[in-house]
Order: C-alpha cells, then structure tokens, then sequence
C-alpha cells in the first residue's frame, strides 16, 4: 500500500512540475476563471432583477456555477498531456518499470485536483472581494471545494480514458469543444431552474455539473439542506466512480494492443 | 551450465489484421554479454523487446529476463531490467536530475542513495553541467545519453536497447557507440541490442541473431558468421554496362572463381582468395575486351550473411 502511495505521490509531482515550467498555461488557468466570475457578474447583473429570481446579489449566485465550469473546463484538458506521454514513448517507458498501473492515471487526477482546489479559493476569495457574501461561511465552501474536486476528477478521468482510446489531439480537442459549453448553460450556473425553459431545466437534472453547481450552492446558503446537498453530491460522487471505471477499462484496453 | 540472463522459447505474437510479427522466435543471451538482435524494419525486433519487457505479451511461447518469467512474474522482471527505447520518452519540461530522480523512485529508491546514484550517472553521461536544466534544451546527443541514463539508473542486471542509433545524426551515433561500448566493460550487466544497421552489430555485439519474417534464421558470432561464407568477394566496376553473357563466360573457366553476380556494371564474385584471383580475372575480362574502371577485395560482410540467410540484400528487406 505505501509503494502505491509513493508511486502516486511521484506521478503527482511529475505533473506539477510539469505544470510550473510552463508559466503562460499556469496564468491561462488562473485568469479564465476571474475574467469569468467579472464578467459574467457584470453581463448577467441584471438577472436579479427578473421576477422569480429570488435574490438581490448575483456574484453570489454566480460564484459556485463559475467554481464548478472552471473545474470541469480545467478537468476536461487533462486528457492532452496523457495523449503526448502517449506519442512520445513516456508511457511506454514507465510501464516498463515496476511503478504500480493505478498511480499512472492517479497521479494525473490527484494534480488535477489540486489545481481545482487553488483556483477554487481563488474564485471564492475575488467574489469576496468584489462584495459577495456566503452566508454558509467556512463549511459551505469547503463542500463546495470537495465537491469541485470530485466533478473535476470524475471529467479529467473521462478525458484520459478518451486520450487512451482515441490517442488523438485533434480528437480530444474535438469532443470537448463539442461537450464544454452546452453542459455549462444547460445547468443552472447562469440561471435558477424556475427561469429556464422547462426542456433544459429537465436535461440539466442529468447533467454532472449541475448536480454539483446545485450541491455547492445550497451548501453556501445560510440555512441549508444538507439532505439536498448529501444527495446531489452523491450522484458527483457516482458520476466520478463511473468515469473511473471507464478510465481503468481504456487504460487495460491500451496496455493490451501495445 | 550458466543460466541465460535472457531466454525466449518459440514466442508467437499477432496484432489483429497484420501476419505474424513474431513466428516461433527463440534465442538465448549469455550473462554478461552484448547480444545484437540484427534485421530489417518490421523484422519483429521491437515485438520482441516488447514481450522481453513486459509491454506486450505473447500469444505462445516462453520467456525469461534475469531468471524469472516474463508472462508469471512481471514485477520481478521490471524490477531486473532497464529500458532504452527507440523513441526518447523523457519528460522534456523537466531537468535531467529531475528525470533521473522520479524515475529512481519509480523503482523505490530514495533519499540519500538516490542523489548519489543520480550524480555519480550525470558525471558518467557527461551531463553534470546540464544536470539542472530543462530537457528541452539538450542537444540530440544529451538527450539520447539522458535516455541511456534512465535505463541505468537503478543499476539492472539486463539492459536492452531498441534501436538506440535509429535516425541519429552520425555524430551522435558514434557518441552512442562509445557509450554502449563503455557499457559492455561494466560488470555483470547483460545487453541486448536491436539494430537494422549490419555496422553497429558488427562493432558492439559478441554475438547476434539474425531476425526475419519473426524467427532467427541465424545466429553465432559476427566473425563466426561471416566465416561461415568461404573466401573473400571481388567486386569488379565495369568501364560500361551491357556485358553481362561476356563476364559470365571470361570468368567461369578462372580457377578459384565461385558464384559471379552481375548488376549493371558492377561484378561481384566470390573467390577463395582474393589476393591471388585479381590478377586472373583481369587477365579474363581483358581477353574477352571487358574494360574494367576499377576492382576491390573485400572480406565478407554482414551484408553477405544476410544475403545468404534471408535470399535477399539487407537494403531491399530494408525498403
């Protein structure tokens, strides 16, 4: 058990240095989401004043949707590194050595998952900044960060398992474009469930990431219901466990045709 | 009987929709020693190291690297052997002592004897100076001794090299030369190294299989292959082409002369003893009026093993 720890520990840092020695990829991923959370605060400010919105702050509302879209975006990519360890023999050179098959793609989503966390309090911390206030205080937000980091690891697993199968960027770039924004607005990131239209507001009860905005919002409310928010964060954490499966399966699938 | 550091047994391998990459392919590596696995792309060379190592598996057959089995103790031979693959496969944002680090602790060595270990391979390598900068801005030369460097690192008893000279400069390939070469001298590690180039098997392997279709179709050491063909070739440049019925009669009756191959204007004819056979077959082509432009006598080459073995030049199985 501690070789698999050790193992997954080195991956991890494998990837976090990788990350630091490419600074322009580091400030992309930490201005994205401010640029989202001022921007769409100013664009939509005016939301609030719509009957049937029920509040008068909207960077408070909006702050778990952009916390949730920056998780599943910065999650998505996860899947290009994989394809170019992939191509340039980086994978095929590790699993010649006796490091343990899980850490390979653990290490991948463990670093993921820490990026999801600072950019996370980052988030939290400008829309406090800015005037927001989260009546659900310190617990709130760490749900919301833990909740952040399941539906980030759950979508970076998809992504690899994508990269293993397809081994293509192209593709990868492809099916995430695709995917990213409609699952965005087909969740109540920008907008309560009362304001949509009744045939997104049914699709959005599918959708991972509104599970997740949905759990990380009630979670920063100043009474909430935890049965709700128990309840919600238990389809992310279901969502996660099937995407890790899927990922185990592509990678098996990968091993075997080598 | 000393144990073979590497044995294979009869591996069959197919990838879906492809013939047989290996057909029924066995050897053994001597420990201790440079064994030269010599063929053509698509030979079945790399699909062997693959299953030696573990990557692949095989559909039948046995095999196994430092004593232990390939297919029923994977670990155990990971844990025995280091990689050197055709493709670079270090992580180019990372510095070399950062590659070498995480890749020694892959195989759980740490702290203290980790950094030692790590220094004392960057003096070997020559890479000290560069040890603490990225990868990415190695020459081809550095990073390819980077490469050797991680197959190394947690001192295997097996080390195999795929194809470690593939599309390298000839600066770099004779830099890799010298280092597979101050490899050998080092004690107990056992080497197996995949080539399509006859020269660099000839130079750095004490014995070699000849691989082709996916079975050995020969194997001994290179002096002992090449002694295998009698005598010495002739290779005789024609002035110009069109003589070919000509040559054939000027030289059968030339005593000492084998098999005559002509192609174009070049003759190759193999004779016992090349020092004595010149001059009479320049007395025969010149009887017959055959200008000749030039005339060389060459001990047989790989290439002519090749040629023997497989009933096809290395360059044509190449292209």
């Amino acid at each position: 058990m501690s070789t698999a720890i050790h193992d997954t520990w080195s991956m991890t840092v494998r990837e976090l240095l990788k990350l630091w020695r490419q600074p322009w990829w580091i400030a992309v991923t930490l201005v994205q989401p401010v640029i989202w959370l001022l921007l769409f605060g100013a664009l939509f400010e005016g939301i609030t004043a719509l009957p049937g919105f029920g509040g008068d702050d909207y960077t408070q509302y909006l702050t778990p949707g952009i916390v949730m879209m920056t998780a599943f975006f910065s999650a998505g990519w996860s899947g290009m590194p994989m394809i170019e360890d992939l191509q340039k023999g980086v994978m095929d050179r590790l699993l010649v050595t006796p490091v343990r098959r899980g850490p390979l793609i653990g290490g991948r989503l463990l670093q993921g998952a820490l990026v999801i966390v600072i950019q996370s309090l980052i988030i939290v911390g400008l829309a406090l900044a800015v005037g927001a206030s989260f009546p659900g205080g310190v617990p709130g937000v760490l749900v919301l960060i833990v909740i952040a980091a399941m539906l980030g690891t759950g979508w970076a697993a998809l992504s690899n398992g994508l990269a293993l199968v397809t081994r293509q960027e192209e593709t990868l770039i492809g099916v995430l474009t695709f995917l990213m924004l409609p699952l965005s607005f087909l969740s109540t990131t920008f907008l309560p469930e009362q304001l949509m239209p009744d045939w997104i507001a049914s699709i959005a009860k599918f959708n991972p990431l509104n599970w997740a905005v949905v759990a990380g919002r009630e979670a920063l409310a100043a009474d909430p219901d935890w049965g709700e928010v128990a309840l919600q964060g238990a389809l992310v954490l279901a969502f996660m466990a099937a995407a890790f499966l899927v990922a185990t399966r592509a990678f098996r699938a990968y091993q075997r045709s080598v | 009987m000393i144990e073979p550091a590497i044995r294979a047994e009869g591996l069959v391998k197919t990838y879906p929709g492809e013939v047989h990459a290996l057909d029924g392919l066995s050897f053994a590596v001597a420990p201790g020693t440079v064994f030269g696995l010599l063929g053509p792309n698509g030979a079945g060379k790399s699909t062997t190291v693959k299953v030696l190592t573990t990557l692949a598996r095989a559909d039948a057959g046995q095999a196994s690297v430092a004593g232990r089995d390939v297919q029923g103790d994977p670990r155990g031979v990971r844990e025995a052997i280091g990689v050197v693959s055709q493709t670079s496969g270090v992580d180019v944002f990372l510095t070399g002592r950062e590659n070498l680090r995480l890749q020694g602790q892959l195989y759980g060595m740490r702290g203290r004897g980790l950094e030692r270990r790590v220094d004392e391979l960057l003096g070997q390598l020559r890479l000290t100076d560069a040890a603490d900068r990225v990868v990415q801005t190695y020459s081809g030369g550095m990073q390819r001794r980077l490469d050797v460097g991680l197959g190394l690192v947690h001192r295997p008893q097996v080390l195999f090299l795929d194809e470690p000279t593939t599309g390298l400069d000839p600066e770099v390939r004779a830099e890799m030369w010298h280092e597979i070469a101050r490899l050998r001298e080092q004690e107990g590690l056992t080497i197996l190294l995949t080539t399509h180039y006859l020269e660099e098997a000839d130079r750095l392997a004490s014995a070699l299989a000849i691989v082709d279709r996916g079975r050995i179709v020969a194997g001994g050491s290179p002096e002992a292959l090449k002694a295998e063909l009698d005598g010495d070739a002739v290779r005789v440049e024609l002035r110009d082409g069109g003589h070919n019925g000509d040559v054939h009669a000027a030289l059968e009756r030339v005593e000492g002369v084998g098999e005559v191959v002509v192609e174009g204007q070049a003759v190759h004819a193999r004779v016992g003893d090349g020092a004595r056979a010149v001059p009479a077959v320049l007395q025969a082509l010149d009887q017959h009026a055959i200008g000749v432009a030039s005339v060389t006598v060459a001990r047989p080459s790989l290439d002519d093993v090749y040629l023997r073995y497989t009933g096809r030049s290395f360059s044509e199985a190449d292209a």
